[in-house]
């Protein structure tokens, strides 16, 4: 019978939008005519899922209905987008801040690490540091004092341990913070992708300790977004989506799921509600959408098949000359095409009032397996821009059909693009 | 679900949850035993608050008597020699100072503990340690610069006892101990309250600046309790710094008048000011975070 060390029943936490400073003294008495006569707290309504895009209350759900339970010497994955939860949970886990509703049940002691060198003060030497920040962490002096050494060996900061840490460079302000954490022994501890800071020597070190940590016996919550260190340290994962434990199970499965989860990609549409309007008020720009043949946003595009930047507008008053311009981007910001339809409507003839579509196609057998950004940009050429530069729109080729080199032997050829490009062969002798 | 090695986990794990978290605490329900285990850490925030003030000042800790010392020069040119007002036969520099260094204390106190969730937002963040911690420790580096500048006080009047002035301390200064005690409650509770009415409330951290200088003129300070009109006496005597620093003042000096009674209200107030400002401080530690 596996002991079961943390225990979350039915927590969930609540979060107040915008401004915390105005308006709330009629809140607080809003609230507090309402318990007093013993009516339901209106500013909080269950049911109301998370999304960050959309938010119509004044408060959101950071978690909701959250059950789970770790076992003793279990080392347990979180994943999830950003806004899934990741954070809140952590910090209700971790004692700073209190759930809205439901309990948590800890055995043992619990010891958070959210940042490494919480509390650390640029003007104290790097002993005075270890001590201080051990302590915050919740050792005793004599606990710091007994593991004092290991902790200068680990951080390899000997040399400058009686320097303010004012002096040291990032590098070692993190391997001295980090050794600090490192030698916790509480019964749990919580770790929150802190090893994505230091070199990759120290990124080695720093998980080798953390396999060592699992290895010992103590039950550890790891949040990371880094898929290969959740695989390598975790056995069971759980997958936050929303607020809401979306999936538990084996981290195989679990990141599989993730990886895979269609909702999980950025939409590939944009929607403005009343239109995004053009300075002198003559066009409407109404939504921009990444679709594959079937006219859907959802799916899944593959490198051989078309892919087509929709543009949908509204004149308002005949624009001569206008053209909508379609960038495509790399990840990294390298600009792959700038293309438009100006060509296309006959060299810029008048459009007169009325809602149009652009519609640009990107050919099949033409991009690679990778992700792409696109902006709009509406202007009349030497005259004016009609709507700037739009926000980025993703899309990401995920499968990939079309392979020109044969043989990719399970991964994406190399290139930003991979074109279908002609190739002929002769025999020359 | 791996089952761990009983060998290789060092810790024995207790039958019983240890902790449990709820949303919400009862009111009274202040863990005192857990600020102890945390004691070793109020410690070194003491430390740190020492080092990190006097690092890379060529002065150091000869701040702590500059301070009081300037302060009081100022006052007895200003309302000693220029406004004129009685210092009961005392010598100006040796009255001014003793009451600045006892109200010194009170207001420091009361200064740094109200900024105590603001200016520590981004630790308390990320970390669990009980943050009463803070303003406890607060009020003991507090303390420590107010030995020495008690200290120095004593020095001064030394010096002005063998200049012949009328001075002289009485078996009163048995009651100094239980005087600190009053100053540091006050300023801790009063701080206390502040800090957890700013997470929500910022308009506040505004008041408490000036709104301690205001109060150093309704305490007996620059003036000595006897020479206020008897139609204010009771304003005065309301405030419950009044009796600490007369006694405070009669017990180093010898002249002037000691009211058990207003020390009994003192002593209640401080006491029901701390509780108060315990629980507050105890309910706000758990939310603020959402909210500041």
């Amino acid at each position: 019978m596996p002991n079961v060390v943390l225990k979350l029943e039915n927590v969930s936490k609540q979060y107040r939008l915008g401004t915390i400073g105005t308006g709330t003294l009629s809140h607080d008495l809003n609230r507090f005519f309402a318990k007093a006569m013993g009516k339901e707290d209106p500013t909080m309504k269950v049911g109301v899922v998370n999304r960050l895009d959309t938010v119509d209350g004044r408060y959101v759900w950071a978690l909701q209905d959250v059950n789970i339970e770790i076992c003793e010497g279990e080392v347990l994955g979180i994943i999830g987008k950003n806004g899934a939860g990741k954070s809140t949970l952590l910090k209700l886990m971790s004692r700073v801040t209190s759930p809205t509703t439901g309990e948590i049940k800890i055995k043992g002691r619990i010891a958070s690490l959210l940042e490494v060198g919480t509390g650390f003060h640029p003007e104290l030497t790097g002993k005075e540091n270890i001590y201080l920040n051990g302590a915050i962490l919740g050792m005793t002096k004599k606990e710091i004092s007994s593991k004092y050494d290991e902790i200068v060996e680990f951080s390899g900061v000997k040399k400058y341990i009686n320097t303010p840490v004012k002096r040291y460079s990032s590098g070692m302000y993190v391997r001295l913070a980090f050794a600090v954490a490192a030698h916790l022994e509480p019964e749990i501890l919580i770790v929150d992708e802190v090893l994505a800071v230091g070199d990759a020597d120290f990124q080695r070190k720093a998980l080798g300790k953390m396999d060592e940590v699992s290895k010992s016996g103590r039950t550890v919550l790891f949040v990371s977004h880094d898929m290969g260190a959740i695989r390598r340290l975790c056995k069971r994962s759980i997958l936050l989506s929303g607020g809401k434990v979306n999936l538990d199970g084996n981290t195989e499965e679990v990141i599989e799921y993730y990886l895979s989860d269609a909702s999980n990609q950025v939409s590939r549409a944009i929607n403005y509600g009343g239109g995004l309007k053009s300075e002198a008020n003559e066009l409407i720009l109404n939504s921009i959408k990444i679709v594959d043949a079937n006219n859907s946003t959802e799916s899944l595009l593959s490198n051989g098949n078309p892919v087509y930047i929709k543009v949908n507008y509204e004149v308002l008053t005949e624009i001569r000359s206008m053209r909508i311009i379609a960038q495509l981007f790399t990840t990294r910001g390298d600009e792959l095409f700038y293309s438009s339809d100006f060509v296309t409507w006959d060299r810029g003839m008048p459009r007169p009032a009325g809602k149009y579509e652009s519609i640009c196609e990107i050919p099949g057998n033409f991009l690679n397996a990778h992700k792409y950004l696109v902006r709009i940009l509406i202007d009349v050429p030497k005259d004016k821009v009609l709507i700037p530069q739009t926000e980025t729109i993703s899309f990401t080729i995920s499968e990939l059909e079309y392979d020109q080199m044969g043989i990719s032997l399970g991964s994406i050829p190399k290139g930003i693009l991979h074109p279908k490009l002609k190739w002929e062969i002769n025999k020359i002798s | 679900m791996n089952t761990p090695d009983t060998n290789a986990s060092p810790n024995i794990l207790p039958a019983e949850w240890t902790l449990i978290l709820r949303p919400k605490r009862n009111l009274l329900d202040v863990n005192l035993h857990e600020l102890w285990q945390y004691r070793d850490l109020i410690m070194l925030f003491v430390k740190r608050d020492f080092v990190s003030k006097f690092k890379q000042t060529i002065l150091g800790p000869l701040w702590f008597i500059i301070q009081p010392l300037l302060t009081t020069i100022m006052f007895t040119i200003i309302f000693g020699n220029i406004a004129g007002i009685s210092t009961s036969g005392i010598p100006k520099m040796l009255f001014y100072m003793t009451g600045i260094v006892g109200w010194t204390y009170f207001s420091t106190c009361l200064n740094d503990t109200s900024q105590t969730f603001i200016k520590n937002a981004s630790l308390f963040g990320k970390v669990y340690f009980p943050r009463l911690a803070l303003p406890i420790s607060i009020v003991i580096s507090n303390l420590v610069s107010f030995i020495i500048q008690f200290i120095f006080l004593c020095f001064f009047l030394g010096w002005f006892m063998i200049k012949g002035a009328d001075v002289c301390p009485t078996i009163l200064v048995l009651w100094l101990p239980f005087l600190v005690f009053l100053m540091a409650a006050l300023g801790l509770g009063f701080g206390i309250i502040i800090s957890s009415l700013t997470t929500k409330y910022r308009d506040l951290s505004h008041l408490v600046a000036f709104g301690v200088s205001l109060w150093m003129y309704a305490t007996p300070i620059i003036y000595p309790l006897s020479q206020i009109p008897d139609k204010y006496k009771i304003y005065v005597m309301l405030n419950p710094m009044t009796s600490v620093v007369e006694t405070f003042k009669t017990a180093l000096l010898g002249v002037g008048q000691i009211h058990y009674l207003q020390l009994l209200y003192s002593f209640c107030f401080s006491l029901v000011l701390l509780a108060i400002g315990v629980v507050t401080f105890n309910k706000v530690e758990k939310t603020f975070m959402d909210t500041v």
